[in-house]
């Protein structure tokens, strides 16, 4: 009986002979809030008219562009006859812009299945996910680290005449090297430049290349994907 | 005037019929509008409550809501264009010039469809990018970033299938140079292609095989992930909202 009582406790205490402690309240203090993420509002109606709005706006927005922009329609397709330049749709031209500079298995399969899964790692990899500024630690080493990766990278793509992507790693790459030296009190750029952590730096290169890939490979490549200008004719 | 429509839907909400349908009374209290959301299955995967400073429009730019609506006008407008496509060579291209000109609202129908499609592409970029830059990918959400990479794929697929449609020479060519890329793969590259193309060349196999990804597999996959995608919006505590220590130390 007395064996049975001592397992049993554990599980099925009665209250009054054996009090538990559920809460510990001490004089003159509150429970504290520590959620600072703001009121809830019910979702119906608050979300949903918001959503009505946004389709409606949407709505308006597409009819009104689609009475006065015509889809294009070319030619019958004719495998004989092929177009210069024949380009691919508009948001694989950065794509089709590196096939230009490298070769078809660095610029067709590496590169992109090296963005596919860096895009997919981005939460698990967790160097620095908390997000501490790039120079808050160890500066003069971490700055010897990047100056070198952007000095490689930059003799690298000049070897290969990549100048369309050398031109936005060297901007980025030129703001990073300011933001080291720049006093964060000297202007408001350099403050937040140098609050930025490294996966900030790193995705902005990446979507600073991307766009001006897909720009350049949009407006100002023609025939045999030479250098043109937007405003100029070419081909007929 | 105001008065007496507000009158007669306080009517009509209140008959046995509307109750039979939305399964409520009229969503006055806090715990009708509860089931207003979580007892309707166009909007159970809708959380409750949101945080008042998620519903901002610096918040999101409303970009996921956005990219989701386009997705429903590129699906009512796409049936309604199936009705006039025949995924054969060269009717695809007759019927675009049928669109042109005998079809009623045929050209705004396209455009439509064109403009939303880029439109979505940009948009569901656009989205990620925005998420990255608000941190929106850090724990617990680290899985429906995931998703929303399957997503962005899923939407270049969609609309990359959807334009050999037209069959005219902007169509194939540009198809023509992005199905070569994928022949630069490695041992498999060729065959890939040729699953792909149902062939060797762009031609009526490629047509019919893209045709059906872009009506039938694609936009299932990409409902059945953006299921999983809002779910777990959800599940996973809402949209990310800065607290006030956020970027201080």
């Amino acid at each position: 009986m007395t064996e049975k009582n001592k397992i049993e406790t554990g599980f099925a205490s009665d209250a009054q002979k054996n009090p538990q402690r559920v809460v510990f309240v001490t004089r003159n203090t509150s429970a504290k809030v520590t959620d600072e993420r703001g009121p809830q509002v019910m979702t119906y109606p608050h979300l949903l008219l918001r959503e009505a709005i946004a389709l409606q706006v949407l709505v308006v927005a597409l009819v009104l562009v689609a009475l006065f922009w015509d889809a294009p329609l070319e030619q019958l397709a004719n495998p004989l006859l092929t177009p210069n330049p024949a380009k691919a749709p508009w948001y694989f031209l950065g794509l089709q812009e590196l096939l230009h500079y490298f070769p078809p298995f660095v610029a067709g399969v590496i590169i992109p299945t090296l963005v596919v899964l860096g895009l997919i790692v981005i939460p698990y990899f967790n160097v620095n996910i908390e997000g501490a500024p790039i120079w808050e630690r160890r500066p003069e080493q971490h700055f010897r680290r990047y100056a070198a990766v952007i000095a490689g990278l930059t003799v690298f793509l000049a070897l290969f005449d990549a100048w369309t992507v050398l031109a936005p790693t060297l901007l980025i790459g030129g703001l990073l090297v300011w933001s080291y030296y720049a006093k964060p009190e000297q202007s408001r750029a350099a403050e937040y430049l140098r609050g930025r952590p490294l996966s900030w730096w790193l995705m902005t290169w990446f979507v600073a290349v991307a766009m001006i890939l897909t720009l350049v490979g949009t407006f100002f490549r023609g025939p045999g994907w030479s250098w043109v200008w937007p405003w100029r004719a070419y081909g007929a | 005037m105001a008065t007496t429509l507000q009158a007669s839907l306080d009517r009509l909400r209140a008959t046995r019929v509307w109750k039979s349908i939305f399964r409520r009374g009229p969503a006055v209290t806090n715990r009708s509008r509860s089931q207003a959301v979580f007892g309707n299955l166009f909007l159970h995967w809708l959380p409750v409550k949101v945080r008042e400073k998620a519903l901002t429009v610096r918040a999101s730019y409303y970009l996921g809501s956005i990219s989701f609506l386009l997705f429903i006008a590129l699906t009512v407008t796409g049936i309604l264009l199936m009705f006039y496509y025949h995924p054969a060579v060269p009717q695809a291209y007759r019927d675009m010039k049928d669109l042109r000109f005998v079809v009623s609202n045929g050209v705004f129908l396209r455009n439509v469809h064109r403009l939303a499609a880029h439109l979505m592409v940009l948009l569901v970029f656009w989205h990620m990018f925005h998420v990255f830059y608000r941190g929106g990918y850090k724990p617990p959400h680290e899985f429906n970033w995931v998703v929303g990479v399957i997503l962005l794929l899923l939407t270049l697929f969609l609309s990359y299938t959807g334009y050999l449609l037209p069959w005219d020479q902007l169509a194939f060519w540009a198809i023509t140079v992005g199905s070569n890329i994928i022949s630069a793969m490695p041992f498999v590259g060729s065959k890939m292609r040729f699953i792909l193309l149902g062939g060797n060349v762009v031609g009526e196999n490629a047509l019919l095989r893209f045709y059906v990804l872009h009506v039938v597999v694609l936009p299932l996959a990409a409902f059945f992930f953006i299921g999983v995608h809002f779910w777990r919006v959800q599940k996973d505590g809402g949209l990310t909202v800065r607290s006030k220590n956020d970027g201080k130390k």
